[in-house]
């Protein structure tokens, strides 16, 4: 079954699919309320009463009357909005594709991919392939799928040293979430009865050193640090030491946040990275890149020079338990080739999970599917 | 620098019009279209970005537009105009508690990593420096790993107390207690450390409401990633229903985002935006210009920015003396390191450069970068100068030279760079100083003679600095050698 198909089953309601989408945590979107669900079935009044077991709501999170009223306008308006646009779908009217970019824009899809998809509908309208409302939502949503692939080699997997120590490098902006995610990382490998040294590379910013300390002792980690201002490429190294001496399986470095604008902080990572090939030709065997969903366009340009300056093997996307979709990654996978490996889905050690394609495309593309399907 | 790509396109759409004198229907149309797109590009939010595109199209296609022989002008001026209407207007100034209402309390709000703790600490910084207050900050975030940690460390380096009672007390507790103690301590501002929170978390929303109840601030502040996306709007929409925020506080205004954020949160808040954060070093905060951001949107450069920077950093009579040497043609290599501490101290220098007039309009622009490491080097060499020849660069013969560049461990070639800049510039700064030239374009237009875009670049941003030398007090005559060096490198790496 291709994604496609599996995309729509998920709406149509196979079990199976269903139990995925039932777990859903990566729709980026907030929980839908019952009240919401209800709206909703009306509104699209002819879907099949599968969406409302699709759209299950989860109620780990306690709502307010007050909240779900906002939500509910957003998403009820999103919905007629789109309705309206299809229903009055002509090839040449521009201002069906404003509004269809627009919609694209405002569920993150990002600048180059909704260009990408608005475009590609023009070029079937003009060459006669769209005469009605059913072809463009054919267009559009085989057009955002075929994307989708692309960027989704199947190579997301996470390249492990088996034989010995796995070395793993993260980078990213100030307050993406990079240190948060060594803790979970490690909690995870912990858990699995792996022995996990980190490093502490952030000798710059204040109390750092002592955040990845408190992790480490939540999670059961060896901290190999520094004083603050001390040299983090010195910190990289003691930590390969220790990892080898103590016969660790995995080596988490964190890194200062940096701006990827700042030429002499990215020449800083440069040599951080050598030191690390330096001592095992094979490492960093990932350096990932963690990247904040709720990011727009620049995210972009952050894969682009961070992957210049230390060839980034994949992306780590955070906070993707907020409203923000993390759109970008479409653009950034399209463009540059790099897999997402791992969600970021709360504050909490339990909070990483493996970026799951099927997951993510239903959550980025569900409310426009949904009208297809 | 922030809004360079947005300017970029936008001056794309304009260039055309600009040149064309009259303009018709289809050439508003198409040029809306441009802006639509580059605003959208910028992440500014699709709604904010409709209606500005629907005001300034009416606007611009109203008569004395049409047809007019300056029309293409006049749309650039709406565009502008309606640009700096929607970044607020005028700027407005930070809220303090009235005299003999107790102190002045502020609270720091937003997402997870958006940069509360930071800018608490930058702030009151700030205030104690340009306001004379005496400022202390509570660490009301229980639940970050070392959040207390990290803010207390920024109110060591700061010299700033910090009120903290721990991870196992509530936050509102904590807040009043803090509160409590400035007042016991005579502290006139009390800045409050938050968690980070996701907007859509009723419980963590609930806590801000209770601090906001227990402390009732003057302002709260939502602190905001310039990097955000179309998500800006949810989030600032939710903190300021919930908390009714007072300001908006723009951080990480340092990197290349375009920073459509900003355009957004004003718009769909009606709060304005009044710091940005600039850096992670605890001074790296700015008022918010609404008029000087529209300007940089549409490729004015920010130039006030430049020159109070310039301003701070530099000593008037210093500055005097210095545009007294230039002019007299007394400049020498002493001058030329003193200037280059300064302008190192003014924050990185492309972003300075950015903030010129014309500057991001210039070809390679984008891919402009100075090393740090450039600058040391040439500060190395300038070093290993005697007294004599830094005073007297014409005492500097080969043998000289290469003495230089052995003690300076550069390569002979960079040493005579150096001099041979220094020479030109020097020349040139006479030129400038007595006023031989006249606006930026000139000069350029006066330079460009030689070696293509890179060099014309390069040349008419050494001729930049000098006229900010004069301008802004001397100290950027030395940025424009640095520059020249710098124009090798972006022509190298072409
Ligand atoms: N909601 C949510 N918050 C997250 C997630 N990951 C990290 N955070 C929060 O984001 C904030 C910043 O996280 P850090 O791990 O300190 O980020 P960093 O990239 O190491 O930051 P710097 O070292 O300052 O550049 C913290 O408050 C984290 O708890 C996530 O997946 N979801
Ligand atoms: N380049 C740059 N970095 C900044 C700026 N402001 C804050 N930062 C960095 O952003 C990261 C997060 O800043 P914090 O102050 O810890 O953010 P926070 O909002 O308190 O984070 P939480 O408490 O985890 O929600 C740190 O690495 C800061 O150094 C800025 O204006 N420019
Ligand atoms: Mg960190
Ligand atoms: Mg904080």
């Amino acid at each position: 079954m291709g994604l496609f198909d599996k995309i729509k089953s998920a709406f149509t309601g196979s079990d199976k699919q269903k139990d995925t989408v039932r777990d859903e945590k990566l729709s980026g979107a907030a929980p839908a309320s019952k009240e919401e669900q209800v709206e909703k079935v009306t509104e699209i009044s002819e879907k099949s009463t599968a969406e409302n077991t699709t759209l299950e709501p989860k109620n780990d999170k306690k709502e307010t009357e007050h909240y779900e009223k906002g939500l509910k306008k957003s998403r009820v308006s999103f919905t007629r909005r789109l309705n309206e646009l299809l229903a009055n779908f002509r090839y040449e009217d521009e201002e069906f594709f404003e509004e269809l970019e627009d919609l694209l824009i405002e569920s993150d899809v990002g600048f180059e991919a909704t260009m990408h998809i608005a475009d590609t509908l023009r070029y079937e309208s003009k060459v006669q392939n769209v005469k009605s409302m059913k072809d463009a939502e054919r267009v559009i949503v085989s057009t955002m799928v075929d994307m989708y692939g692309e960027t989704n080699p199947d190579h997301h997997y996470f390249n492990e040293n088996k034989d010995g120590l796995t070395v793993v490098l993260f980078v990213g902006v100030n307050g993406v979430g990079k240190t948060t995610t060594i803790a979970k990382m490690a909690h995870e490998y912990i858990e699995k009865g792996q022995k996990v040294v980190m490093a502490a590379g952030d000798t710059f910013r204040a109390g750092a050193i002592e955040q990845l300390h408190v992790w480490g002792d939540r999670v059961g980690a060896e901290v190999v640090s520094t004083k603050q201002g001390g040299d983090p490429a010195a910190v990289v190294y003691d930590g390969i030491e220790t990892a080898r001496n103590s016969g660790a399986d995995l080596l988490l470095i964190d890194t200062a946040g940096r701006l990827q604008n700042k030429k002499n902080l990215m020449n800083e990572l440069e040599k951080m990275k050598r030191v690390i090939s330096r001592e095992i030709p094979d490492a960093p065997h990932e350096t990932l890149l963690v990247l904040d969903a709720t990011t727009g366009q620049n995210a972009l340009n952050q894969a682009k020079i961070f992957k210049e300056t230390t060839d980034v093997t994949g992306i780590v996307l955070t906070k993707m338990d907020g409203t923000a979709k993390g759109g970008i990654v479409l653009a950034i996978g399209k463009e540059l080739g790099i897999p997402v490996k791992f969600v970021g889905l709360g504050e909490t050690m339990n909070d990483l999970h493996p970026f799951d394609t099927e997951k993510f495309a239903y959550g980025l593309f569900k409310e426009l599917i949904e009208q297809t399907a | 620098m922030a809004f360079e790509g947005l300017t970029g396109r936008l001056q794309d759409a304009f260039s055309g019009l600009r040149k064309k004198g009259k303009v018709t229907e289809a050439d508003v149309k198409d040029v809306m279209r441009e802006v639509r797109l580059a605003l959208l590009e910028a992440d500014v939010n699709y709604k904010v970005v409709r209606n500005f595109v629907k005001t300034v199209r009416e606007k611009a296609l109203g008569e004395e537009v049409l047809g007019s022989l300056n029309g293409g002008q006049q749309v650039v001026k709406i565009v502008n105009d309606e640009l700096t209407e929607l970044m607020g207007g005028e700027q407005e100034k930070i809220i303090f508690a009235e005299p003999g209402q107790g102190p002045t309390v502020y609270m720091m709000t937003g997402l997870q990593g958006a940069g509360k703790t930071t800018t608490a600490g930058k702030l009151a910084n700030y205030l104690r420096k340009y306001e004379k207050k005496k400022p202390m900050m509570v660490a009301a975030d229980i639940y970050r790993p070392a959040a207390i940690d990290q803010l207390q460390t920024v109110g060591r380096d700061l010299d700033i107390p910090v009120f903290s009672m721990g991870d196992q007390v509530s936050p509102v507790e904590i807040a009043k207690k803090g509160l409590e103690e400035a007042i016991a301590e005579n502290r006139d501002v009390v800045i409050i450390d938050t968690a980070g929170r996701l907007h859509i978390d009723e419980t963590l929303m609930d806590e801000l409401e209770d601090v906001k109840k227990a402390v009732n601030p003057n302002e709260i502040f939502l602190v905001v990633d310039a990097m955000t996306g179309q998500d800006a709007v949810n989030v600032a929409d939710s903190f300021n229903e919930r908390l009714s925020i007072t300001s908006v506080i723009l951080t990480k205004l340092d990197g290349d985002t375009r920073g459509g954020a900003a355009l957004s949160i004003r718009s769909v808040t009606n709060k304005p935006i009044k710091f940005t954060g600039t850096g992670e070093k605890l001074d790296a905060l700015e008022p918010f210009y609404p008029d000087r951001m529209a300007n940089r949107i549409l490729g004015m450069g920010d130039i006030l920015t430049l020159i109070e920077r310039a301003q701070q950093e530099v000593d008037e009579e210093r500055a005097e003396e210095m545009a007294a040497k230039m002019r007299e043609n007394r400049y020498d290599f002493n001058d030329f390191i003193e200037q280059m501490d300064q302008m190192q101290n003014m924050g990185p220098l492309e972003d300075i450069i950015k903030m010129i007039p014309g500057m991001n309009n210039l070809p390679g622009m984008d891919n402009f970068e100075v090393d740090p490491k450039d600058m040391a080097h040439m500060k190395a060499i300038v070093m290993s100068m005697t007294n004599e020849e830094r005073e007297n660069p014409d005492l500097l013969s080969q043998k000289r030279r290469r003495r230089i560049a052995k003690g300076s461990a550069r390569d002979i070639a960079e040493v005579n760079r150096l001099i041979k800049q220094f020479k030109q510039s020097k020349e040139m700064m006479g030129k400038m100083s007595n006023g031989k030239m006249g606006g930026m374009e000139k000069m350029l237009g006066k330079l460009g003679g030689g070696k293509g875009k890179l060099g014309k670049m390069g040349k008419g941003m050494g001729g930049m600095g000098d006229m900010l030398g004069g301008l802004g007090g001397g100290n950027a005559g030395s940025g424009g050698k640095k520059k020249k060096k710098k124009k090798k490198k972006v022509r190298r790496k072409r």
